[in-house]
């Protein structure tokens, strides 16, 4: 086995058997990404030196017999996390010089559970976008086939892990930033519970729906790794003060008596037949293992779409605002007066997506059609998170597809916007109601990755990551790797 | 629908106004240049006489996509900003917590002088 496919606690092993040092292990996939990131254009920023710095200490933190299953494992962050005098800019023009001053909780935190950052992935611009096309540095490949995209926007972080140049990356999810990204790259990609993961630091696109997490190999590095990222911030004032369980420890709890909810209105003409059967193969691993199925509807869960492109542009064109060309980010050349300076500064730092973005989100909280737009969709809103509700009375966890077809090619969506944004219809549903939801690798379709997608009640993520990690003892698709990278 | 708006007493007159505008926008979903250039001076982006009817097509697709909203029956829905039930924001004591690191944080400005930031001159 080759020491890049090799899981988390394998590697954690590894290096506490002396088999290779935190410094060699970076060196490895600093070699990797050399070797494969600029063809991927899967990283905005390598940052080598901080690696091998923080590898040594790592060795040093070994060497004493202490630290924990984290340290000395490397990582890549995406860029939108804010990380101390490194580069962050968040795959957009405007913050093309932005070195941010301070570091994000979840960069602070997996710095001090040991873990080496060997870079910044690429990523849509400000999060915005389902194919990581959107980049002010250019598309991101996907590994499984160059001429496909890898998904968004933590498309860079897809990659990244797809391709093994690092075992784990962080990521976002605002609509399926995580999962439909981890779906099309045949990874396991899990976005917390909203609340769970701070989001201090982490650039902001839409409050309410904003949440970190991370894409892996499998559910059992995932649980490793979230246990690193979770917890109370008090610098997150929608952070949730409520303690972490031990992820790990409840890994491998048998799945008999579990109900598993299948989403009617997931399994409709939208969804590629060969996705739908790949997905009902997953499912009746799960009728193996003992898990019962139901069906479940969601009335309301049909507007999402509609939904979510009201309330996420219109905290985008707030949380926006702040990028005037005064106190950082991009500023236009020779302003004539401060309007000019701000509409340049704006319009020319921004791409075209987030330009859009932010006009949608201006109109519809522009007086007159607040209550048509904005008020409405939070009313659907909570329609929707009532369904949820009223469903997980009925079943443990919900299962479906994350995506309605594998990957696409690069270029195949770009034209018209609201085609793109369908690409997130089985995933927006969680974001809107808060809740933690995971994808993983189940049977290719086409010769391509698919995700199956698990979505459970606020808080359950420990569930989640056991219902995921029993069903990746049976089956090896997490494990594959796209022949180029192995 | 402008009916049942119309006999329904919980609403208000520029309710029933504004909604019909509503109605009405998705009817023709079409935003018109001026419109497009008036959204964007509200939103403070520069955008160029080739891009206005770019982005008149595509926002025209949103909103009519967004139309379907128009389905939902949300009457005495609670609308929802919080994702998680029962929460409220959390506040914290009124005092100093952070240093002066001005130096650090002006490091990213496009243009400061004696620790202040700069711009075109706003006042003659």
């Amino acid at each position: 086995m080759s020491i890049h496919t090799k899981t988390l606690p394998q590697l954690a092993a590894g290096l506490r058997a002396r088999e290779f040092s935190a410094v060699e292990l970076a060196r490895h996939f600093l070699d990797r990404i050399a070797a494969h990131g600029p063809a991927l254009n899967a990283l905005v920023s390598v940052t080598a030196d901080t690696a091998l710095e923080q590898a040594a200490a790592a060795d040093r933190t070994l060497a004493a017999g202490l630290g924990g299953p984290l340290t000395g494992i490397p990582l890549v962050h995406k860029d939108i996390f804010c990380t101390q005098g490194v580069r962050t800019t968040c795959g957009s023009r405007m913050l093309d010089n932005f070195v941010a001053p301070y570091d994000a909780t979840v960069v602070a935190k997996l710095k001090g559970a040991g873990m080496v950052m060997l870079g910044k992935a690429n990523m849509d611009e400000f999060a915005m976008g389902s194919s990581n096309e959107t980049s002010f540095y250019g598309p991101v490949k996907n590994p499984w086939n160059p001429g496909l995209v890898p998904g968004g926007s933590s498309g860079g972080s897809a990659a990244v892990v797809a391709a093994r140049l690092a075992p784990v990356a962080t990521a976002t999810d605002t609509g399926g930033s995580i999962r439909q990204p981890a779906a099309l790259c045949g990874l396991t990609g899990l976005k917390p519970t909203y609340g769970r993961v701070s989001r201090y630091g982490m650039i902001a696109f839409a409050s309410s729906l904003d949440q970190g997490g991370m894409m892996t190999a499998s559910a059992e590095d995932a649980a490793l790794v979230l246990q690193g990222m979770a917890g109370f911030d008090p610098r997150d004032s929608t952070s949730v003060e409520r303690p972490v369980p031990d992820y790990a420890a409840a890994l491998g709890q048998p799945l008999k008596g579990l109900t598993i909810g299948l989403l009617k209105e997931f399994f409709d003409k939208g969804l590629d037949p060969d996705m739908e059967r790949s997905v009902r193969e997953a499912l009746a691993v799960y009728q193996q293992l003992g898990a019962t199925l139901k069906e479940v509807s969601l009335p309301s869960i049909g507007l999402s779409v509609p939904a979510y492109y009201v309330v996420a542009p219109a905290e985008c064109s707030s949380n926006l605002a702040r990028f005037d060309g005064v106190r950082f980010g991009y500023r236009c050349k020779d302003p004539r007066d401060l309007m000019d300076l701000y509409k340049r500064s704006r319009g020319e730092g921004f791409g075209a997506e987030v330009k859009r973005r932010i006009m949608t989100g201006t109109y519809v909280l522009s007086a007159g059609y607040y209550d048509a737009y904005y008020l409405k969709a939070q009313q659907v809103r909570r329609l929707i998170a009532n369904d949820f509700e009223r469903a997980f009375g009925e079943v443990d966890v919900i299962m479906g597809p994350t995506t309605p077809t594998p990957a696409f090619g690069l270029g195949d969506k770009t034209s018209d916007p609201v085609t793109m944004y369908l690409n997130d219809i089985y995933t927006i549903g969680a974001n809107l109601a808060g809740l933690p939801a995971l994808s993983i690798p189940c049977g290719p379709v086409r010769q391509l990755p698919a995700g199956l997608q698990i979505i459970g009640r606020h808080f359950d993520e420990e569930r989640l990551l056991n219902v995921a990690h029993v069903y990746q003892r049976e089956t090896d698709w997490h494990t594959k790797v796209p022949a180029a990278y192995e | 629908m402008a009916r049942t708006l119309a006999t329904d007493a919980t609403y208000s007159k520029a309710t029933v106004y504004h909604l019909t505008l509503f109605f009405l926008q998705f009817a023709e979903c079409v935003m018109k240049p001026e419109q497009i250039a008036s959204i964007a001076h509200l939103a403070r982006l520069s955008i160029s006489e080739t891009e206005v009817p770019v982005y008149a097509e595509s926002l025209s697709s949103i909103l009519s996509m967004v139309g379907d909203l128009e389905r939902a029956q949300t009457q005495d829905v609670a609308p929802m900003a919080h994702p998680l039930p029962g929460l409220t924001q959390r506040l914290r004591a009124d005092e100093v917590t952070e240093t002066d690191q001005h130096e650090r944080y002006q490091a990213n400005a496009p243009e400061t002088a004696a620790s202040l930031y700069l711009v075109p001159k706003v006042i003659e």
